[in-house]
C-alpha cells in the first residue's frame, strides 16, 4: 500500500532522515520506535508532506505523492493525528470534526453522509458524544486524544498517521485508545502507522516494527519479534537497566 | 507440494525487492555501528552505509572473506554481545582453519524456518520420521535440518554420522522416510544395504536431503535407483547460517535461493567484477535477517549461476544451480579448469566403477600430471590383463572427451579410497608444496 524509498529529510542544516525505506501493507499495523530525535516524527511529516522530503519516493497505492501538497495527501486517504492532538481549542466538539471533513465539504458531498461519519465517531468514542458542544479546550488528554483521532477519521482515510497518541495519558485511557486504533484495523481495514514513546503498548498491537536511531533504520522484524530483541528491550523498554551494553 | 512461507517464497519480485533494500540498509546501519571490521572496511573504502539507495550499490561495497573471518577469530565479526549469543558453531573447515560463527535466540529461529522451507519443498510433512545422519557437533548441517524437521513437526531421529549398521537397523524398524546426510554417504550407505542383502524397497524410505558437498545429477540417479527414493539437494555454508541458504522443489531446476533473507550476488573468482545475470561464476551472499553474525559480500567460493525464470512451483524465488565445486576445489590441469563432480558424469555411466574416486594432481617437471584413482568392482581384478587394459583405455579417452585434457586412471579395490562419514576429500594436489 505504501512504499518509502531512501527519503532524506533536512531541517535547515540538519539532516534528519538517512536514507530511509520502508513499506506497509494494506491493513497492516505498523509502528516506529526510537529514541527522541531519531526521527518517528519527521517519517510521518514528510510522508504527509508537511516537511517534504529532499530526495526520495513516496509511493502510495503506486502513485507517487512527494511531491503532492498536504492537501492533495489527504485527499489520496492519508491522515495523519499529529503530536499533541494539536485540536481547534475554542471550537466545539462537533466544529472540530466537521473540520476534518473540510476537504468533503468542498468536493460537496452530502451532508448526510458526513453527518453519518460524525455518528461513526461517536460510536467509536461515545465520551465525545456527551461532550459534542462542549468546547475541544475543556477536554481532558485522552478525550482531546480521542477527539483528534476523530477528526483525523472524518476524511476517511485508508492509512492513518498516528503520532505518540499515548503522549501524557493515564494508563488506562492509553488501553482505551489502543482498543479503538486495533478496531479500526480491524473494521475498516485502516492500514495504520504508529509513532510511539510507549514502546511496549505499540509492540503489542503492531503487526512489524521498524527501530530508528540518529535517522536511520537499524531494524526491520515483526512485532513479536522486536518485544524480544534485547538491544530494543534494554533501549526502549526499560528493561536490563543494570547492564551496561558492552562493546 | 505444500510451500511452507508462501508469502515470501512467492512474493511479488518488485515488493521482495523494497524488502531487501529495506533490511539492506537497516543491516549496514547495524554493522557500521557494532562490527568493528566492517566499519574499517567501509572507512577505507570511503562508503558510508548511509549512502547505500539501491540494491545494485551493494556492489560498491567491499567483500567478506574467510581471511577476514580468521583475522577476527573468535568473536571479533559479532554483532551483539556475547550474552545475546545462545550458540556457537563452527565452519566444518573443508579448507583450512575453522571459523567461529553466532546465533542470538532469534537467529535460531530464523534459521528454524529457512530450513523448514527447504524441506517442505522437498516433500517433508509433519508426517514424516527423518533420519539425521550428519555429525553433530560444531558443524551446522544436523542442527540446522533438525531444527527445520521439527519446526515442520515431523519426528526427528537424531542419529548423527557414521555407524551405518546401525544407520539401516534403525531406518528398518523405526520406519524412517526422510534421510539426510552428505551424497556421498547416501552411497556408503546403499553399498552397506546392499552388503547386508537389505532391500531398499522393503524400507519406508522415501525421501532424501543431501547436500554439505556439491553432486552430480548422475550422483542424483545413482543414489535413487539404489536407494528407491527422491532425491534433493540443498545449500548452505555456516558463514552464512549453515543449511537453509536455498533448496529445491519438486522440479528439481536448480535450488531456490531464499532471498528475503540473503541478497545473492555472481562474481568472477578472478576479477571481482559482477557478472550479467545468468553467469556461471563465484556466489557472493549478504544476508539480510541476521543478528549475531551479519555477512557483508561474503565470497562462498562455490561456483554457480542464477536463473530468474518463472519456477512452476509458484516460487518467485531466484534458482542457483548446483554448486560445480568451490573456486577453490577447482583444479587448473595444464591450464584447463576442473571440477572433480565432473568426474562423476563419467564414472557413473561405466557399470563396473564404484562412485568413490580421488583425483591426485602432481608436477612432472612443469607439467601437471592428473591421476583419477577410481573404485571398481571386485570383478574386474579377476579379468585377463587384455580386458583390464582395454576398461582403462575405455576409462581414459571418456575423461579426455569431457575435460578435454588426459589424465592417467588407476584402477583400486573396492574400499580403498578413505571413506569419509563427513565430507568427502576428492583432491589431493601435491603441486602445492
Amino acid at each position: 500500500m505504501l512504499k518509502i524509498k531512501n527519503i532524506n529529510t533536512y531541517y535547515g542544516q540538519v539532516h534528519a532522515l538517512k536514507n530511509v525505506s520502508m513499506h506497509l501493507n494494506a491493513g497492516e499495523i505498523v509502528t516506529l520506535i526510537g529514541a527522541n530525535g531519531a526521527g518517528k516524527t519527521t517519517v510521518l511529516n514528510s510522508l504527509s508532506n508537511i516537511i517534504p522530503a529532499k530526495t526520495g519516493e513516496i509511493m502510495f497505492e503506486n502513485n507517487p505523492i512527494h511531491h503532492l501538497p498536504p492537501d492533495k495527501v489527504v485527499e489520496l486517504g492519508i491522515s495523519q493525528v499529529p503530536e499533541g492532538r494539536q485540536v481547534f481549542k475554542p471550537l466545539s466538539v462537533e466544529d472540530n470534526l466537521e473540520l476534518g471533513a473540510y476537504l468533503r465539504y468542498r468536493k460537496r458531498e452530502g451532508r448526510g453522509v458526513i453527518r453519518k461519519d460524525i455518528e461513526g465517531v461517536y460510536t467509536l468514542f461515545p465520551r465525545l458524544f456527551e461532550r459534542r458542544k462542549q468546547m475541544a479546550g475543556t477536554l481532558s488528554g485522552g478525550e482531546q486524544q480521542m477527539l483528534a483521532i476523530g477528526r483525523a477519521l472524518m476524511a476517511r482515510p485508508r492509512l492513518l498517521l498516528l503520532d505518540e497518541p499515548s503522549m501524557g495519558l493515564a494508563p488506562l485511557v492509553v488501553k482505551e485508545i489502543f482498543k479503538v486504533i486495533e478496531q479500526l484495523r480491524r473494521e475498516k481495514g485502516t492500514t495504520i502507522l504508529l509513532v510511539e514513546q510507549n514502546a511496549k503498548a505499540a509492540l503489542t498491537i503492531a503487526d512489524r516494527g521498524y527501530v530508528l536511531e540518529t535517522g536511520k533504520v537499524i531494524l526491520e522484524e515483526i512485532a513479536s519479534d522486536l518485544l524480544e530483541n534485547k538491544e530494543v528491550q534494554r533501549a526502549y523498554l526499560g528493561k536490563d537497566k543494570k547492564e551496561i551494553w558492552e562493546r | 507440494m505444500q510451500i511452507w512461507d508462501p508469502i515470501y517464497e512467492c512474493m511479488p519480485r518488485e515488493e521482495l525487492e523494497q524488502i531487501q533494500l529495506e533490511r539492506l540498509q537497516a543491516t549496514l546501519n547495524r554493522v557500521h555501528k557494532s562490527v568493528t571490521c566492517y566499519r574499517k572496511k567501509f572507512d577505507q573504502a570511503g562508503i558510508d552505509p548511509e549512502d547505500v539507495s539501491s540494491l545494485s550499490d551493494l556492489a560498491n561495497l567491499p567483500f567478506t572473506t574467510k581471511d577476514d573471518l580468521r583475522l577476527n577469530y573468535p568473536y571479533g565479526m559479532f554483532a551483539v554481545p556475547l550474552r545475546e549469543v545462545v550458540r556457537i558453531h563452527s565452519s566444518s573447515g573443508t579448507t583450512g582453519k575453522p571459523t567461529v560463527v553466532g546465533y542470538t535466540k532469534k537467529d535460531i529461529k530464523t534459521w528454524s524456518n529457512l530450513v523448514a522451507r527447504f524441506m517442505t519443498a522437498a516433500g517433508v510433512t509433519h508426517d514424516d520420521v527423518v533420519q539425521i545422519a550428519f555429525g553433530y557437533g560444531l558443524f551446522t548441517g544436523a542442527f540446522g535440518l533438525h531444527y527445520g524437521a521439527e519446526a515442520i513437526g515431523a519426528s526427528v531421529i537424531p542419529m548423527s554420522a557414521g555407524n551405518t549398521e546401525k544407520q539401516i537397523m534403525i531406518m528398518q524398524d523405526y520406519k524412517t522416510t526422510a534421510l539426510v546426510c552428505t551424497p556421498s554417504y547416501a552411497i556408503t550407505i546403499a553399498s552397506k544395504m546392499e552388503q547386508m542383502g537389505v532391500d531398499p524397497k522393503s524400507l519406508s524410505l522415501k525421501t532424501g536431503l543431501f547436500g554439505a558437498e556439491p553432486w552430480s545429477e548422475a550422483m542424483r540417479r545413482e543414489i535413487e535407483n539404489r536407494l528407491c527414493i527422491n532425491a534433493t539437494d540443498n545449500y548452505g555454508l555456516s558463514e552464512i547460517i549453515g543449511p537453509g541458504v536455498a533448496g529445491e522443489c519438486e522440479y528439481k531446476c536448480g535450488m531456490h535461493l531464499f532471498e528475503d533473507a540473503f541478497i545473492p550476488e555472481i562474481i568472477d573468482p578472478d576479477s571481482c567484477e559482477v557478472l550479467p545475470r545468468g553467469s556461471m561464476g563465484e556466489l557472493v551472499l549478504t544476508t539480510l535477517t541476521k543478528e549475531a553474525f551479519p555477512m557483508i559480500r561474503y565470497r562462498t567460493r562455490d561456483i554457480t549461476s542464477l536463473d530468474y525464470s518463472k519456477c512452476d512451483c509458484g516460487r518467485t524465488l531466484v534458482r542457483m544451480r548446483k554448486t560445480m565445486g568451490r573456486s577453490d576445489d577447482m583444479l587448473i590441469v595444464r591450464g584447463v579448469n576442473v571440477f572433480p563432480s565432473q568426474l562423476e558424469d563419467v564414472l557413473f555411466a561405466i557399470e563396473e566403477c564404484e562412485p568413490h574416486y580421488q583425483l591426485v594432481i602432481d608436477r612432472d617437471g612443469t607439467m601437471d600430471v592428473l591421476e583419477v584413482r577410481i573404485e571398481v568392482t571386485e570383478k574386474i581384478f579377476f579379468d585377463e590383463m587384455k580386458k583390464q587394459r582395454a576398461f582403462l583405455e575405455m576409462v581414459e579417452k571418456r575423461i579426455h572427451t569431457l575435460l578435454g585434457i588426459s589424465a592417467s586412471v588407476k584402477l583400486v579395490e573396492p574400499n580403498s579410497i578413505p571413506r569419509h562419514e563427513g565430507k568427502a576429500v576428492r583432491v589431493i594436489d601435491k603441486r602445492i608444496k
